[in-house]
């Protein structure tokens, strides 16, 4: 890899101290992440992956090994703003319109009001959203929120993208197409972009870098490098590469399911 | 509008059963009256009947039952002798040009939505403040909140008097301010819980959310928790109005008030005038209804305009 390293994890643990004992949420994860990588976190629930997002955007903090996010520590990263975050829920403050919604972070940050404006235009441009500005997130459909949730979190240009199931409510038709709009906004962009999923196909489809993670403890059994080319149709998953990859991540998972 | 017809059954069904209870309820005074005017009244004499049924008064003694419905005193006034005294006092005393005359209860009413307003206005300010202080520090929450929940267990009965004497001895004059300190005794209360269900309400993700923003305190009490409050603030002031007049009109009678709704209450029940009292207590309960009303149309215009459904 030519292009820089965007997060690199050594040895990352993190154990949550609970009622019923530890849990060890993360356990001894090594990870690279490169400018431009597309990375899906894949696995059962309480593998740690959503755990391992939230250490990125130092929503959590590790209890071993080190993390750098940007070259600097996560929460010097978080206060640069280096990321931008999109939850499992769309989130959508339901007082605010769609253009405040998007604003909401460009407000804090402290941009100037034409500055914002001009954001949130573009940004729902690129979500495919424009002409939505004015209308109340109870008006959009769950795909539309999840699309203008997007745009909030590309508001402020950070250039990693953090994404915890953004699509996993969502029926399967609506995610076929918001994966394609992911794919164009990343060819657009070039930013880095973190994924948890759920979803095999959805992984291996988005992803140039497939972590596949097992539970209790949480940690890393596979990370597939993809062989597909960047620009991808969705028939891409009828090809022999595709599901070649998709049965090594199925296999992965189930090297690292203990069915207890 | 669909709510007319059932609001009008059930105001109908109230009238009838309150109509059809003025016979047993005014039985005795009615045949006292009967008696006393010459017609025979089984059994006789008002002490003997004491130890009779109303039930077996009115079927010994049919042809005056009529006459409780006619009392000046009746032990319980007929609907249309309250509405009729109700008129008395509130439209006939506008038509006279004297809406604002000590016997008009429109001017006592608005003593008493005066001092409502105030307790109101101090209620909600502190119920607000309270549930900030209480969400913000931990230390208030486990301090405040015990005392708030006791203060809400002592009589306010019991409280009025003191209330009243203490601050005539800190050099205040007149009733208004110690009647609306009562009032926001009562009043904060159900805005201070709304409120810090409200303020708590945010989710961890949509707090997680301004914390990837590095947003401050200040930036996340006016950006999220209190808009998300605005709801529950609209459903504790209904409450909150109703309990502003509820702690005025209590403010009103242990204190020898001779103006407001409760003192007209009180004065009638020494003087022995039911009509006056029921016709008192109509005006409040209309009162209280203007007021959730014209709260609720705020929250009908604001809500919406804010983004939620309502």
């Amino acid at each position: 890899m030519t292009s820089s390293l965007k997060i690199s994890a050594n040895d990352l643990s993190l154990t949550f101290q609970t009622n019923d004992g530890p849990v060890h949420a993360l356990s001894d994860v090594n990870l690279d992440i490169h400018e431009g990588d597309f990375v899906s976190f894949i696995g059962p629930s309480g593998c740690g992956k959503t755990t391992f997002l939230r250490v990125i955007a130092d929503l959590e903090q590790p209890t071993g090994g080190s993390i750098t996010v940007n070259g600097v520590s996560p929460q010097e990263a978080r206060l640069a703003r280096a990321y931008g975050y999109v939850f499992q829920a769309a989130g959508l403050y339901p007082w605010r319109n769609i253009g405040g919604n998007i604003k909401l972070p460009l407000e804090i940050m402290g941009f100037s009001k034409s500055e914002q404006q001009q954001r949130v235009t573009r940004v729902l441009e690129m979500v495919d959203l424009a002409g939505f500005e004015n209308k109340f997130p109870w008006q959009l459909s769950g795909g539309m929120q999840q699309r203008a949730s997007i745009a909030r979190a590309l508001a402020f240009d950070a250039d990693i993208l953090l994404m915890d199931e953004p699509f996993g409510a969502l029926d399967e038709i609506v995610r076929d197409h918001l994966n394609e709009q992911l794919l164009e906004l990343w060819a657009k962009t070039n930013k880095t972009i973190g994924f948890v999923t759920h979803s095999i196909p959805e992984a291996v489809f988005l992803s140039t870098k497939i972590v596949v993670m097992s539970p209790r403890p949480g940690r890393v059994t596979d990370v597939i490098d993809s062989p597909l080319p960047k620009g991808r149709p969705l028939e891409i998953r009828d090809t022999p590469e595709f599901l070649e990859v998709a049965q090594r991540v199925r296999e992965g998972l189930r090297a690292g399911h203990s069915y207890d | 509008m669909r709510s007319v017809f059932p609001v009008l059954t059930v105001l109908a069904v109230i009238v009838g059963l309150w109509w059809a209870a003025v016979a047993p309820m005014n039985i005795r005074p009615a045949l006292d009256i009967a008696e006393r005017s010459g017609v025979a009244v089984v059994p006789e004499g008002s002490v003997t009947r004491r130890d009779v049924s109303v039930w077996r008064l009115m079927l010994d003694n049919r042809e005056s039952i009529a006459i409780g419905y006619q009392l000046d005193r009746p032990r319980l006034p007929t609907p249309s002798q309250v509405g009729e005294e109700f008129w008395k006092t509130t439209g006939e005393m506008v038509a006279k040009g004297r809406a604002f005359s000590k016997r008009s209860l429109l001017y006592h009413s608005w003593i008493t939505l005066r001092s409502t307003f105030w307790g109101f206005l101090l209620g909600t300010t502190f119920g607000i403040l309270g549930a900030v202080a209480i969400v913000y520090s931990r230390v208030t929450d486990m301090s405040l909140m015990p005392w708030a929940i006791v203060s809400q267990t002592i009589p306010i009965v019991a409280l009025a008097p003191m209330i009243i004497v203490l601050s005539n001895q800190v050099g205040i004059d007149g009733r208004g301010v110690p009647k609306a300190i009562i009032s926001a005794y009562l009043c904060y209360f159900p805005v201070l819980v709304s409120m810090v269900k409200g303020l708590r309400s945010p989710t961890a993700s949509e707090l997680d959310l301004l914390k990837t923003y590095n947003a401050s305190g200040g930036q996340s009490f006016w950006k999220l928790r209190l808009p998300a409050s605005v709801p529950y603030l609209f459903a504790a002031l209904k409450v909150g109005v109703a309990a502003a007049l509820v702690g005025t009109i209590v403010g009103e009678l242990p204190t020898g008030a001779i103006s407001g709704l409760g003192a007209r209450i009180l004065i009638g029940d020494q003087f022995g005038t039911p009509l006056a009292i029921w016709s008192a207590l109509f005006a409040a309960a209309i009162l209280a209804g203007i007021l959730v009303t014209l709260i609720d149309l705020i929250q009908r215009a604001v809500l919406p305009r804010m983004g939620f459904r309502t």
